[in-house]
């Protein structure tokens, strides 16, 4: 048994069988604490969102595992409930109802229906949302989509909660704005993130630590960087702070210079391997 | 406080009546342009087509009557809908309710087992794969092709007519049921996966709502084709239905009540294909609305 909150385990991950299998994930080793909020990084393409959904039990690692307290992670579970990046609410339901059909399967035998009715109203409270119980996601912004989509997750009491690229498809200032609830949110209650990100403003501003991910196929994770500031954080004052830039600095360098995108384009394919084999002669001679 | 109310009320009468004046104008107005805008064409034009089929059949030779011909001749089954002497002899309000009844046995039972066999089609790729080349053959056979095996398997004609409705209106039911279960978003399984919902819960929380739109598009196409095919196949079976009536009236020459019977037949195809898209709207409120 680990001795960690969240321990990621060896775990390889191959798509398909045969001469089509394709190796994402190789050996990808994560340990996390209690109240750690990690943010994890890379290319599109990566396997970043395979690492996610490996956690949530949605994928299922073809070599290693996840354990969570102790317990081995084998099918998604309420105690690490997903916010994905397009909301995923319910249509025909309203704000309030989306809430509560998570909030009554999960606490079903634990709570009242009076203490369930409670806790969907500050949750909804907790993400600003309490204007809009009656509404259906289609008459709500993008935004508070996202915030219902959050309180949703939130609800169910996750051990983790899980947030797949959870701002992705928003505006900037909303981002922002709902990157300050979030802050706010886990400082009140100390909830255990792993959020999956492409914004390394938003892994900096809101991580303990960055894992970086190596450029698939069989990505791992190459670095883990730890963001030691402290908390709560304010992204103006942040934005001359020069640990913070150093931060930055180091996340950029690995997205852009060591694990450089390269575009599988078939004339920047052709040209390389041309460059290789002139350098190859050049060795030789 | 009699003092206090006194004088408000004065200022207010005078104040109230013209702005009520005010919101009946506002109200009737888009009345009266919505009136303009959809009611008026359809009149100008069914006016057009009633002025060329009179003109059209005004002379002797003439094979089929003038619209005013019709009314004078069937005069007494349009004020007399609901007379019964017995046998086949009955009111065309009773021949249409004899239809509709049978539409109403024959479509329900379509749409409890469409719903059910395209919910099994559209969950197991395996009963898709076995059993959607059965229909997709079946449902290329025409309604009446039915009657007769019908006949032959029940040997009575009024639930032999009830099985072509079945068999007619089944078919857009499975096929959309189907297609609406496959097109669930990947998002709301992956959502009822983390919250645990069992079958059931998922069944009728995630699927049924997130299939209604299309569900809703098969249950209209049904309807439409069942009452299609209840008129040809009362033709055949005879008894009481606006189906053998058209045919009664045929074998007796009397062309005016075919004429009005279609009318008949006309208006309720289109009351039934309303009432099923207003139930409809109803239901899938939420879900088109994405």
């Amino acid at each position: 048994m680990s001795k960690h909150y969240l321990a990621i385990e060896g775990v390889n991950k191959t798509f398909g069988t045969g001469n089509k299998a394709t190796c994402v994930l190789k050996d990808v080793n994560l340990n996390i604490e209690k109240g750690e909020y990690i943010s994890i990084i890379g290319h599109s393409g990566c396997g970043k969102s395979t690492v996610l959904n490996i956690v949530a039990g949605l994928l299922s690692a073809s070599k290693g595992g996840v354990i969570l307290d102790g317990k081995e992670v084998n099918s998604p579970g309420p105690d690490r409930s997903v916010v994905f990046q397009n909301h995923s609410l319910l249509p025909w339901l309203t704000v309030y109802e989306n809430v509560a059909l998570a909030v009554n399967k999960t606490f079903k035998k634990t709570k009242t229906a009076k203490q369930r009715h409670d806790w969907i109203l500050r949750s909804l409270e907790m993400v600003h949302m309490s204007h809009a119980l009656d509404k259906r996601p289609a008459e709500i912004s993008g935004g508070m989509k996202q915030r219902v989509g959050i309180a949703r997750a939130l609800a169910m009491e996750p051990k983790v909660l899980l947030l797949d690229e959870p701002f992705g498809a928003l505006d900037a200032l909303t981002r922002a704005h709902l990157q300050d609830e979030v802050m706010k949110i886990q400082a009140e209650i100390n909830s255990t993130i792993i959020m999956i990100t492409h914004d390394v403003d938003e892994a900096v501003l809101l991580s303990d630590r960055i894992v970086m991910m190596t450029n698939g196929p069989e990505a791992t994770i190459g670095e883990i960087l730890t963001i030691d500031l402290p908390k709560p954080r304010n992204r103006i004052e942040l934005a001359d702070d020069p640990k913070y830039n150093r931060y930055r600095r180091e996340v950029l360098r690995f997205l852009y210079e060591k694990q450089r995108k390269i575009e599988p384009l078939s004339s920047a394919k052709k040209s390389d391997s041309i460059n290789a084999q002139s350098n190859s002669k050049a060795v030789n001679a | 406080m009699t003092a206090s109310t006194q004088p408000n009320l004065r200022k207010l009468t005078p104040v109230v009546q013209p702005s009520v004046i005010v919101k009946i104008g506002k109200t009737m107005k888009p009345w009266g342009d919505s009136f303009i805008k959809n009611v008026l064409p359809a009149l100008i034009v069914g006016a057009i087509f009633l002025l060329i089929w009179e003109w059209m059949t005004s002379s002797a030779s003439a094979t089929l009557p003038a619209p005013s011909k019709v009314i004078s001749d069937t005069w007494e089954l349009i004020v007399n809908p609901f007379y019964n002497h017995g046998g086949t002899d009955v009111g065309m309000g009773w021949q249409i309710l004899a239809s509709l009844e049978r539409v109403a046995y024959g479509y329900t039972l379509a749409v409890i087992a469409g719903i059910s066999l395209g919910v099994l089609v559209g969950q197991s790729t395996w009963a898709m794969r076995g059993l959607d080349p059965i229909f997709q053959i079946l449902r290329t056979v025409p309604p009446l092709a039915w009657l007769p095996i019908s006949l032959a398997a029940f040997q009575d004609s009024n639930p032999s007519a009830i099985f072509v409705i079945f068999i007619t209106a089944i078919w857009p039911i499975i096929i959309n049921t189907s297609v609406g279960i496959r097109n669930i978003p990947e998002d709301y399984r992956n959502v009822s996966r983390v919250l645990s919902l069992n079958g059931y819960e998922y069944f009728v929380k995630i699927m049924l709502p997130a299939a209604a739109p299309y569900i809703f598009t098969g249950l209209r196409i049904g309807i439409g084709l069942s009452w299609l095919a209840i008129v040809a196949a009362e033709m055949l079976i005879g008894g009481v239905g606006i189906g053998f009536f058209i045919w009664d009236a045929w074998n007796a020459s009397m062309i005016s009540d075919i004429v009005l019977a279609l009318i008949y037949v006309g208006v309720v195809g289109f009351l039934l294909d309303r009432f099923i898209g207003f139930i409809s709207t109803l239901v899938t409120r939420g879900t088109s609305a994405q």
